[in-house]
């Protein structure tokens, strides 16, 4: 390990169980679920349930060296939070490990343990002990805390008396005081009105001035490309692209227009429309796992949902596939390829799409629910994205990437002309 | 720049099978520990009038209520020796450290739940910091019983020297009943309606309202595995004299340790989950 390494993530995965597992059981439930467990596991081995677990985090690995400024963006679900969450020690990985050199400081939220009945004051103390302050490096900053505030003559007023400017104000106060060699942290700049925010980004500013380390989730791509000396993205648990912030963002951007809808792997429609619509895709890899990850050559199984019974019979689904630059590279259908009409009672469509001859670049794809050749019932844009991680369909140890070679590889025989 | 809670290198990695309690850690993070005390008691003294005076009445009410039902109505008085009242406050004192020690580490996690999801600290200061809250109101109480004492015209002996050891008896039990009880409610909530149920009945498995004589002499060890019987008879002789029943306390004292080495050993093993399901 080099010594101006500050965190080095190695192959973290995070596993949740999903379904009734997860949250808060009574002890009847699980009782009941004892007994019937042998049933469940009968039904899933017949093909009948749906696998229970999801992994949130997957084969993460990347350093990030001292001083760096690391943003992390992703759309809703990519495993940003739960990357924070493992890195804060908040819950523990499934699997690979994470080493972090130097004093850290996490901060999914400011105020964090704040009590209304509390004075200013003692909030100050409360919240630097959470935050891993001891008292007296609290008491000899009290002082510049206060002022940082601007909350001097109400500091001995309890803070259910303040009001929310006043609150965060003095929140964020002591959260500026901490002074880790290692920051991790959440949104929490994009509270609170513009005057606040910019005082964040001026503390972060001055914290990578200093040379700290800063690890920094955010949706706010602006502040990412302001703030940070390199970013990655996250989809579906897995790092897709990590680079220069300008980049990484624009190529976000790109990907996800609409930056909370898409996600790779799996999504579920974000503001459907209020009649018949597709809801939820999923794609799934040969092992019949949710990924957003996959090789040229593999088959995808796209998954899709409706809300409901559809309006009539004999309909078709159609695909549009986008490349890394928005243009369309190919469209499928269900009904002229292979003959599929759906029944109004139909509500999941699988297509088996490849094997796939896409080099090595991020790709999206939109639905369309129609009758052939009639107008459209609907219409879901960039539904869902994935990453080809790997195309080396010639056996040359070389992988072929869609910024210099196309977006496709074709099957080709090369002979000798004579 | 000093005070960080983390060492310089921290390797995060999936949770073993069986964690250990991470001690040097647990003294790294006791000014937190100390804030989370501070907090709950500034909190309850500044929402209550009386404040502090709760951690007298609510054992003096008790006993007045027990010596009329048990003493007087019942007749029991005649089964202790000495005052009856004084018999009931000197046993309600551990009691009622237990019971709200219970209740109260019980329920702990759950009421910070925010907490557990945004910050990272060991979880067991959690139930700890209720169980040391309690400790403040057992404090008080206990100059309430030296009134009481001057009152009835029974004089501290020597004996008061080994309380201590009952009271670190009743806290190993509470603790570890507690803690036991926060992990489950943590997964199962239905189980904050068993821990109220449980402490009720507990206090009727204790001798607080009767003498350990009128259990009879056969049974006496095996009702010493609940671990309040020889911690209370402990305190009471300590405090009011009688024979000691040393094969009781000890019972008892193993008793208190199983309980907590096996609440602490459970609560340690699905700590790790706390955050995913809280």
């Amino acid at each position: 390990m080099s010594s101006d390494t500050a965190i080095a993530v190695d192959r973290l995965g995070k596993r949740y169980t999903i379904g009734a597992a997860i949250g808060t059981k009574t002890f009847r439930e699980s009782v009941v679920e004892t007994l019937t467990a042998p049933w469940q596991r009968f039904q899933h081995l017949a093909g009948n349930g749906r696998s229970p677990q999801f992994w949130a985090l997957r084969g993460v690995s990347f350093t990030v060296g001292v001083g760096e400024v690391l943003g992390i963006v992703g759309p809703n679900g990519a495993g940003k939070s739960t990357l924070l969450k493992v890195l804060s020690r908040i819950t523990p990985p499934t699997e690979g490990h994470v080493d972090l050199h130097g004093r850290v400081s996490s901060l999914l939220e400011v105020g964090t343990g704040f009590h209304p009945e509390l004075t200013g004051r003692e909030n100050v103390f409360l919240n630097g002990a959470i935050l891993g302050m001891f008292r007296t490096e609290i008491r000899r900053k009290f002082d510049a805390i206060v002022a940082f505030a601007e909350l001097e003559p109400f500091i001995d007023t309890p803070v259910k008396h303040y009001s929310s400017g006043m609150y965060v104000r003095l929140a964020f106060a002591v959260a500026a005081h901490l002074e880790p060699e290692i920051l991790i942290v959440d949104e929490v700049l994009s509270v609170g009105d513009l005057h606040f925010r910019n005082r964040c980004l001026g503390r972060m500013e001055d914290l990578r001035n200093e040379g700290r380390t800063v690890l920094f989730v955010s949706h706010d791509l602006t502040s990412v490309r302001q703030l940070c000396t390199r970013a990655l993205m996250l989809n579906g648990g897995q790092i897709v692209d990590d680079g220069l912030p300008d980049e990484v963002t624009r190529r976000y951007e790109r990907l996800h227009q609409d930056a909370s809808s898409a996600a790779l792997g799996a999504a579920e429609r974000v503001n459907p429309p209020p009649d018949y619509h597709l809801r939820r895709v999923e794609l799934r890899n040969a092992a019949d796992e949710i990924s957003g990850r996959f090789d040229a050559g593999d088959t995808i199984a796209i998954h899709l949902w409706a809300s409901g019974r559809a309006p009539d019979n004999s309909y078709t689904v159609e695909f549009k596939l986008f490349n890394s630059q928005d243009q369309i590279i190919s469209f499928g259908a269900a009904n002229p390829v292979r003959n599929t009409y759906y029944r109004a009672d139909q509500t999941h469509f699988v297509c088996r799409l490849g094997p796939l001859p896409l080099t090595e670049g991020i790709y999206a794809l939109s639905f369309t629910v129609r009758v052939w050749n009639a107008g459209r019932w609907d219409y879901w844009d960039r539904a869902i994205g994935f990453e080809i991680a790997r195309c080396d369909l010639f056996k040359t140890g070389h992988g072929i990437s869609n910024v210099h070679d196309g977006d496709f590889v074709i099957p080709q025989e090369w002979l000798a002309g004579d | 720049m000093n005070g960080s809670l983390a060492s310089r290198t921290l390797r995060i990695e999936p949770p073993r099978e069986w964690q250990a309690i991470d001690l040097p850690e647990l003294w790294r993070y006791r000014e937190l520990l100390y804030f989370f005390v501070w907090r709950d008691i500034k909190v309850r003294y500044k929402q209550t009038v009386l404040g502090a005076a709760w951690a007298i009445i609510q054992p003096l009410s008790t006993t007045l209520l027990f010596t009329v039902i048990f003493g007087v109505l019942g007749g029991m008085s005649k089964q202790v020796q000495g005052p009856y009242a004084l018999h009931v406050f000197v046993g309600l004192l551990p009691w009622t450290f237990f019971a709200n020690a219970v209740n109260q580490a019980a329920n702990s996690l759950v009421g910070s739940g925010h907490l557990i999801s945004k910050v990272y600290f060991p979880r067991i200061l959690v139930p700890f910091a209720s169980i040391v809250g309690g400790l403040i109101d057992f404090a008080i109480s206990f100059a309430a019983l030296l009134a009481l004492m001057a009152f009835y015209g029974v004089w501290p002996t020597a004996r008061f020297v080994v309380l201590p050891l009952f009271l670190i008896g009743t806290i190993a039990a509470s603790a570890g009943v507690g803690l036991l009880f926060a992990a489950l409610i943590v997964t199962y909530r239905d189980f904050r309606y068993v821990v109220g149920f449980v402490v009720q009945l507990w206090l009727y498995a204790t001798p607080v309202l009767y003498a350990l004589d009128i259990i009879p002499e056969r049974w006496r060890l095996w009702y010493a595995i609940n671990p309040m019987a020889g911690m209370i008879a402990g305190f009471r002789a300590a405090v009011l004299g009688g024979p000691w029943q040393p094969a009781v306390i000890a019972v008892s004292a193993f008793s208190a340790l199983v309980c907590f080495v096996v609440g602490a050993r459970y609560f340690m093993n699905v700590e790790r989950r706390f955050a995913d399901v809280i």
